[in-house]
């Protein structure tokens, strides 16, 4: 198809309207952001250097202006968090205190309703399920990984192949691995895991819809996501294990496993706690696997998926963020251990 | 420390980004209505006159191929009105529109599929009640039966736009044909056909449930069907409005009925493996198998005349074809299933009425029914307009005043259960959980 400009004039005209608008703005901002500080800066250290010059002591008013200046760079990001994460925060909160079209107090409710009906308390189980088995199988993949690969030859290249799997989307590994599991009745297997079942002489099976098998089938997929992150950030922190400390060690003549469990897991304990926390957080959070592969039918189900589900395709508003404040405040210990962790590290 | 040292990188780096994000921004450009707007064609036209270059927004689930011929479908009554339709078609229809109107985003209009979510707009306070020319339109072109689904504490919101008719088996004549099988017409015939075809080694149906995150509601058509077969519409009615609880006896026995087909590893899922296979087994794959033989029959709405392999001839003396899903007591009347969506509006402004107004109208379900592909409960559709059989079998049943027609129950109800607990509970049912549970499950679902 030919391209008429004459056709397109208003459109391009629109275009050029919209480039001057952002430009203006944008530009605007950036300058905003720039200058004035730079200003404030260079107009600042003038009067230092005039106050330390004459003598006099550095006045109170201009230690406000710190506290002025402060606040002129903190303002947007406070904004923007209360915005963003503060207001809607107590919104959902109060909706789940809400009845199904938010017009009416329940009260606790929606969290009765959570605890007393039986597919959604098998919901949490399952989500407490994800968050013991994925941090825990992921890390320990890591750090068992890590400590296997370390200056080994070819050492780059297996650390690559467990690191890929990282740089494919949920979505897309959990599609791979719905091939993985996928069943035929009749003729070839197309599921590389009933092939193997055949191979071995065995029957194929519909592997995600045997109820409690199936969970532990997609929590393998987050583990094949996230043991790639779990090593590459322990291999970092095993390698920053001062030399002299391993010297010392090895001229004492420890073991193999004395050395793993007495030099090199105290060493990267911090690492450690960091991975765990993360894939801990990440495993509660889980959606788009389960979603994915089997929409949360056959008793897969997650809190983060009923939690959508609830709240847009049921239009249990109240329901949904009952779980949403549910899955915040489960949350919220990690995240506090988290906090306390890195305060003691810049303590200690 | 100052980002960028000097205000005229920051210029640069923001004309650049403007650039980047333009490229992706759209022109809105003001088309005016074309040259030939007082031409003859354009004279039915004239009542919706008035509001040249004025844009009218619409957002439905449907998508790509239909949705082009949706677009063409009114090519015409934009270059004659100059009003602009601006068509928009969402994979995730149902769970994004509550956002976009919660959000204060609402389209102009909206396809709905589910008189349930057009009771919840009503009982928000969200919709608009239609204007006068508009129900006056639909009071004439529709019967009362898809009216009662539109209505909402008595007040018209949506007329009823496409349709589609769920009570077909699909199967192959040629098959049939060729094995000396007859088309049954009650459903003793067909049990009696089934056995006689699983004796014959061909496993008699095939069915399929899996629909991503709509998994389960191929099987909710089945109960359906079984609740219209085995109660009477007055009984369908209750089940639906929960007048009588989901776990009633009379449910129970319509899902146990249903299963005598569905859970039979005898008559299940030709192509496909056992009874299970029928969960994991994609809604739009499950009725292939009829043109290769390795089924007989296929449970499925007219609609699915598109999903066979390119190449198929779907007629009476084709590849495949359907025929009625026999009722149990042929003398208690042909009950018929069948669902559609509803043209529903946010605004109220002139020039959204005039759509409104103009998608009850018979031209236009003319105009989109020459495009192919597409059947409506309007008794203005001229069937001679209908061009693929099925279609027009669709029209003849729609338009038969003896038939009792009953809306997809599923659609109705609340959609936590409708398109929640009841997919789910099916799925469960399918994947071997006795019924009693299972209803018992989705009775309890129900919203207080």
């Amino acid at each position: 198809m030919e391209f008429d400009f004459a056709d397109q004039q208003p459109k391009l005209l629109m275009l050029m309207y919209g480039l001057i608008a952002f430009v203006v703005v944008v530009g605007g901002l950036l300058l905003l952001l720039d200058v004035v500080p730079a200003w404030f800066a260079r107009r600042r250290e003038a009067q230092l250097v005039a106050a330390s010059a004459s003598g006099a002591p550095i006045t109170r008013r201009l230690k406000q202006r710190e506290g002025l200046f402060a606040l002129f760079f903190l303002l947007p990001t406070l904004l923007l968090l209360a915005i963003g994460l503060v207001v809607p925060a107590i919104r959902t909160v109060s909706l789940s205190l809400m009845d199904r079209e938010s017009n009416n107090w329940v009260g606790l409710r929606n969290y009765g309703w959570m605890f007393s009906d039986d597919s959604i308390v098998r919901v949490l189980v399952n989500s407490l399920v994800w968050v013991l088995l994925v941090p825990l199988v992921a890390t320990a993949f890591g750090v068992i990984y890590a400590v296997l690969v370390d200056k080994a030859r070819f050492e780059v290249v297996a650390k690559s192949l467990i690191f890929l799997p990282m740089a494919i989307s949920f979505v897309g590994a959990s599609i791979i691995w719905k091939f993985v599991y996928a069943y035929r009745g009749e003729g070839d297997q197309i599921g590389l895991l009933n092939q193997i079942v055949v191979t071995l002489g065995g029957e194929p099976k519909q592997w995600l819809l045997e109820s409690p098998l199936n969970t532990l089938l997609l929590i393998v997929i987050m583990i094949w996501i996230q043991a790639g992150f779990a090593m590459v950030v322990l291999s970092a922190a095993i390698k920053a294990i001062p030399g002299d400390i391993v010297e010392a060690a090895r001229l004492d003549g420890v073991s193999p496993w004395q050395m793993f469990w007495q030099i090199t897991m105290p060493s990267i304990r911090p690492a450690l706690i960091v991975v765990v926390v993360t894939l801990s957080i990440g495993s509660l959070k889980v959606f788009d696997i389960v979603r994915t592969a089997t929409n949360g039918n056959y008793d897969t189900s997650v809190i983060a998926n009923e939690m959508y589900n609830q709240a847009f395709r049921y239009g249990e508003n109240g329901q949904g963020s009952a779980l949403a404040v549910f899955l915040f405040i489960l949350v919220i210990p990690i995240v506090i251990y988290q906090i306390r962790n890195l305060r003691q590290q810049r303590e200690g | 420390m100052a980002v960028f040292t000097r205000p005229r990188q920051a210029f640069a780096i923001a004309g650049v980004l403007g650039l980047a994000l333009s490229a992706t921004a759209c022109g809105t450009g003001d088309d005016k209505k074309s040259d030939n707007a007082g031409s003859a064609e354009c004279a039915a036209y004239d009542k919706y006159e008035g509001h040249d270059g004025k844009k009218v927004s619409i957002y439905a689930s449907i998508r790509d191929a239909e949705a082009d011929l949706l677009e063409r479908s009114w090519a015409q009554f934009t270059d004659c009105t100059g009003i602009e339709i601006d068509y928009e078609g969402s994979g995730e229809f149902e769970a994004q529109l509550p956002v976009r109107v919660d959000g204060g985003n609402a389209p102009d209009i909206a396809f709905v599929p589910q008189p349930g979510l057009v009771k919840r707009f009503a009982d928000a306070g969200k919709l608009k009640s239609l204007g006068a020319d508009t129900k006056a339109l639909a009071e004439q072109n529709m019967p009362a039966d898809w009216l009662k689904y539109g209505t909402v504490n008595g007040t018209l919101y949506g007329v009823p736009l496409g349709a589609n008719v769920k009570s077909f088996v699909w199967y192959s004549p040629k098959t049939f044909k060729e094995k000396g099988w007859e088309v049954p017409t009650s459903w003793d015939q067909l049990i009696a056909l089934s056995d006689k075809i699983a004796a014959s080694g061909m496993k008699p149906w095939c069915a399929g449930v899996e629909s991503g995150d709509a998994t389960g509601w191929p099987a909710t058509d089945w109960i359906e069907d079984m609740m219209l077969r085995t109660q009477t519409p007055e009984v369908y009615d209750q089940w639906t409005t929960h007048a009588i609880p989901f776990n009633d006896p009379k449910v129970a026995e319509a899902v146990d009925r249903a299963g005598t087909i569905l859970k039979n590893e005898k008559y299940m899922n030709g192509g496909f493996g056992g009874v299970k296979s029928i969960t994991t087994t994609s809604f739009q794959e499950a009725g292939v198998p009829v043109t290769n033989g390795k089924c007989a029959m296929h449970r499925q709405a007219s609609f699915y005349a598109n999903q066979f392999p390119e190449g198929t001839k779907v007629a009476e003396d084709g590849d495949a074809f359907a025929f009625y899903f026999p009722a149990i007591d042929p003398a208690k009347g042909k009950p018929v299933l069948g669902a559609g969506e509803f043209v529903v509006a946010y605004a109220d402004r002139p020039e959204v009425q005039a759509v409104q107004t103009y998608l009850a109208s018979g031209e236009y379900v003319n105009s989109r029914a020459k495009l192919g592909n597409w059947v409506t409960a309007n008794n203005k559709l001229d069937i001679a307009n209908v061009a693929s059989p099925i279609d027009k079998l669709s029209v003849q049943i729609l338009q038969d005043k003896t038939g009792v027609f009953r809306f997809d129950g599923s659609d109705l109800m609340p959609a936590g259960v409708g398109a929640g607990t009841f997919w789910k509970g099916m799925v469960e049912w399918l994947n071997g959980k006795a019924t009693a549970p299972v209803l018992q499950g989705i009775e309890s679902s129900w919203p207080k």
